[in-house]
Order: C-alpha cells, then structure tokens, then sequence
C-alpha cells in the first residue's frame, strides 16, 4: 500500500464509519426486520420511486452505500492480517477490499443514475 | 524484500512464539474487540442488500415484490436480525470511541468525552427519527 493514499483509505474508514454508526440500525430496523416481519407495511414501489427522484434522496443513498464498504475494506483488512494472520497475503487482500468498494461505488453510482 | 518481512520490518520472525488463530477467544477485551471489528462484515452485508434493492427499483414493481418477499424467507430473516445486533454494537463502539478519536478543543479548552459521546448519540436519535418519518410517510 502506498503511503500517500494512507491517510485518504483512514479518512473514508473514519466517514463510512460514522455513516454507518448512525444511519445503518434504523434502516435495518425498518428494512431488514419490521416490514419483512410484518410490523409494518411496506411502502409502495410508486411511492419509494418518486422519493429517489429526488436528487437530495439519491446523493444519501449513493453516500449511504459507498462510504460504509469503504469503511469495511479498512477494518476487514487488518482483521484478516492480523486476526487470520494472513500477513503474507496483504496485497492481494488490499486490492480484494478497496477493489470490492470501488466495484460496489461505481454500481451505486450507475443505478442511481439511471434511476430517474 | 517479501511482503511479510516488510509487514514486519523491526519483528525478527525467529524470536516470535506461534500464536493460535484463536488468540482472540482468550479474553474477554479481546473477544470485545475482534467483534467490533467483524460489525464491518454486516456493515458491508447491509450496505450489499441496499445495492441489490436499488437494482430490483430500478428493474420495475414485480423485481421490486420479488425483493421485498425474498428478505421476508426464514435466511434474510436471520442475517438481518443478526446484522441489527452486529450493526447496534458498532454504533455503540463508535460513539463511545469518538472522543478518543477526535479531541474537540472550544476556547482552547478541551470538551469533556462525556459531552462528545452525548452529542453522538442525540445525532444518532434524531436522524433515526428522521429517516423513520421520511420512510414512514410513504416514501
């Protein structure tokens, strides 16, 4: 890993991080466990779609999606280096992690594009 | 060079003892912080499962329905209720760390880690809010 980008990898770690923190439980919560459970009912498709025509909605999906994986390159680098003591492979698990989150950024960013 | 000894450029390989894979079970602030570190994977899984719903969105109603029925099966049900708990630990580790993180200085006068955390979690508690009523209202 080149040093120069060291401090930008930490401060997306540190964003996603915070991102995550505060966003992510209540959108499980809503998401993952009380519509599927049936605690509430879901939102209809017309209605979730002219939410996302709204730019501001878009840019918060796209921020809400990118920055957390760049978030979880970071951390499950090191934790497979250090916790898996793969400390041989660290290449190629740099280029796995921050390859996954670029991958999954662009993803977002082409949907959400195409979305309108 | 080798990657690994560069990844350990001042720790001679020859004077270390082998550690078990399983170091981390041997106590209890370990185990604490190997699982704050695996909260990324079900960041990462969440984060996952938003991307295939923006596809099934932008796919039409009936991708969307087979979505939507597909987190009601008995797996997504599971990793979602489990990915709650991973998601909620490292909210709570996050904030809790943050003033160790970040020292917020006013009038030169370094503010106390208990306000720093409360103000984490008052954010936290009204963009919950937030983002329940955006949902709620219907989207």
């Amino acid at each position: 890993m080149p040093r120069s980008i060291t401090p930008l990898l930490w401060l997306l770690f540190s964003a996603g991080g915070t991102v995550a923190a505060l966003l992510f439980p209540v959108h499980v919560l809503l998401t993952g466990l009380a519509v599927p459970f049936g605690w509430l009912e879901a939102p209809s498709y017309e209605s979730v779609r002219s939410l996302i025509r709204n730019p501001v909605a878009r840019l918060y999906l796209f921020v809400f999606i990118s920055l957390p994986l760049f978030h979880w390159a970071h951390r499950f680098r090191y934790t497979l280096y250090d916790g898996l003591q793969l400390k041989h492979l660290t290449e190629l698990i740099a280029v796995l992690c921050y390859g996954t989150a670029i991958l999954a950024t662009a993803t977002a960013a082409y949907l959400l594009w195409n979305m309108l | 060079m080798s990657a690994e000894s560069r990844y350990t450029l001042y720790h001679p390989r020859w004077y270390r003892r082998r550690v078990s894979v399983w170091w981390w079970l041997q106590n209890r602030a370990y185990t604490g912080f190997v699982l704050r570190e695996v909260t990324s994977v079900f960041v990462a899984f969440f984060a996952a499962v938003s991307l295939w719903q923006l596809r099934a969105l932008g796919q039409g109603a009936d991708a969307y329905a087979e979505f939507l029925a597909r987190l009601g099966t008995p797996l997504f049900l599971t990793l979602n209720t489990i990915t709650f708990l991973f998601v909620l630990f490292h909210s709570i580790t996050w904030f809790n760390l943050a003033p160790k993180a970040v020292v917020v200085r006013l009038k030169g006068k370094r503010v106390p880690d208990w306000v720093v955390v409360g103000l984490n979690y008052a954010a936290w508690l009204v963009l919950s809010g937030a983002v329940g009523f955006i949902v709620l209202r219907g989207g």
